[in-house]
């Protein structure tokens, strides 16, 4: 088993060398060398990018994401006691955004829990929490009659995302993807690997895949350039964090560190759709319901700028008279929508669509306006 | 990529072309290509003075702000108006895509600036770390 560990170097994943041979830019981010964007000259840049995953396909490795197992007669129970969502409607091969909370009510780590077995549960957690996230799954089991694994490190975990992904990934696996909803997991044959794990899931506002193949450099090499091959009809090109981050803005996903953390609760996050306080008991249940008592005084709104400029994390919001009101969790041009947009948490009196407001932008207060998120929805199939 | 040999370069990346008295400024293509998608083009208005070695504006990409630092001091004369509509323009041809010019207070500055072989030997120790 995996200890805590202190991390002072700067982890890989097992498709590090694939991505510089490739020319990716490289960044640190959360103590992983992870690819910022590709190229221009194959294509890429981080609007490519994320063009290609609005309107055709992109692939991502998404390995550094962390993931826990609970196995045993009282998973469900397990899983039900430390995440907000009610694991009891999923069906076997189901899926559902929750989160991990701390008793006040505040973010442990956002998660997708996956029922892969009658007894089985995955949690897909973030990569900068991994270690965090693990001790405090299994300091909060223990009285269950269940195992908690970590798995982080068993899986390059690829996600095909894009209108295409469906039809690039049936190419290379032998199960039927066209019966798989979104958020439902199946297993099939993928480029010559047995029993893969395959889920209709995603950080990019669309419909698209992510696989988990195992975590040998060779095989993950492979695969990797086997769904580039496959993907070439329907343009698939390689992204990085950067595509990734706008495309997870433009469907408001929120980012642990920015829009959810450690200070912030779910009503304040605007994710009480995915908290059931029907569920007699959950860690943070009771701060919560104290918290709603209480009332909510600051809330997560999208704005557009109105003005020239790009709001940016962590810029002031100001109101019309310039008064500090606030602060831009994640703040980037968009570049589908075509506009400088911003996640802020602002008082709950300022949070109305229509609502004129100021980023604090290198000392001078620049117009924006709240307006409905997500600011970017996919269009339902016909 | 080339670096003209007509012009000086800063180890902040920018290029300054000095004609008689004047000077057009612009930032690399190394750059550029370190910058990602270019959005947003933000430089002072004419007349505005720029004292060598500090900021005189900004440029972003999808991802970064950074500060452009003037490479020579001096007083701004003319203003690349198409950058601020088509910031694009510097990722095609950032050598190209001036983005202002001035006249030099003390053309004296540019000796210590780079020539084109210095700065490509210094970029390429940078891209090397």
């Amino acid at each position: 088993m995996s200890l805590v560990e202190a991390t002072p170097t700067v982890r890989k994943t097992a498709l590090n060398a694939v991505h510089r041979q490739m020319g990716a830019k490289m960044v640190e981010f959360n103590g992983w060398d992870m690819p910022v964007e590709y190229p221009a000259a194959i294509g890429c840049g981080i609007i490519n990018e994320h063009m290609a995953v609005r309107t055709g396909v992109g692939i991502f490795d998404v390995s550094h994401m962390g993931d826990i197992r609970l196995a045993g007669p009282q998973a469900l129970a397990a899983v039900q006691h430390i995440s907000m969502n009610d694991a009891s409607r999923l069906a076997i091969g189901q899926a559902q955004y929750s989160a991990l909370l701390y008793p006040h009510g505040t973010f442990v780590d956002d998660v997708i829990v996956h029922r892969l077995g009658e007894d089985e549960y995955l949690l897909v957690i973030n990569a900068g929490t991994r270690e965090k996230d693990f001790s405090w799954v299994r300091d909060n089991t223990r009285q269950f009659d269940c195992a908690v694994e970590n798995l982080s490190d068993d899986f390059t975990q690829i996600a095909i995302q894009g209108p295409k992904g469906v039809n690039l990934l049936q190419k290379l696996t032998d199960a039927d993807l066209s019966v798989v909803k979104f958020y439902w997991v199946t297993r099939g044959m993928l480029c010559g690997l047995n029993n893969i794990l395959m889920g209709r899931t995603g950080y990019t506002a669309e419909d698209g895949f992510e696989i988990y193949i195992p975590a040998d450099e060779a095989i993950s090499a492979r695969v990797w350039y086997e769904i580039l091959a496959a993907g070439k009809e329907f343009g698939v090109v390689p992204c990085g964090l950067g595509a990734r981050n706008t495309l997870r803005l433009e469907g408001k996903l929120p980012l642990y560190g920015h829009e959810i953390s450690d200070t912030i609760n779910v009503w304040e996050a605007g994710l009480g759709r995915f908290c059931k306080m029907e569920k007699p008991e959950f860690v943070g249940r009771d701060a919560l319901e104290k918290a709603k008592a209480a009332g909510v005084r600051r809330s997560l709104v999208g704005l557009e700028m109105t003005e020239r400029g790009i709001a940016r994390d962590g810029y002031k919001v100001l109101d019309g008279g310039g008064r500090e009101i606030g602060y831009v969790t994640s703040g980037s041009p968009a570049p589908f929508l075509k506009k400088n947009i911003a996640l802020a948490y602002v008082p709950v009196e300022l949070a109305a669509v229509g609502t004129a407001v100021k980023v604090e932008i290198r000392g001078q207060g620049v117009g924006a306006v709240v307006v409905p998120t997500p600011f970017y929805k996919r269009p339902k199939k016909a | 990529m080339p670096y003209p040999t007509d012009r000086r370069y800063t180890k902040e990346h920018e290029w300054i072309q000095v004609n008689g008295n004047s000077a057009t400024i612009g930032i690399t293509d190394y750059a550029q290509q370190s910058l990602g998608d270019i959005v947003f083009v933000e430089t002072p208005k004419v007349g505005a003075e720029l004292t060598a070695g500090k900021t005189f504006g900004t440029v972003e990409s999808v991802k970064a702000v950074s500060d452009l630092f003037a490479p020579a001091s001096g007083t701004v004369t003319e203003v690349n108006g198409t950058l601020a509509t088509s910031p694009e323009n510097v990722n095609k041809d950032a050598h190209g895509s001036w983005m202002l010019k001035l006249t030099l207070k003390n053309p004296g500055e540019l000796d210590g600036l780079l020539s084109a072989a210095d700065y490509e030997k210094f970029v390429a120790e940078e891209a090397g770390h």
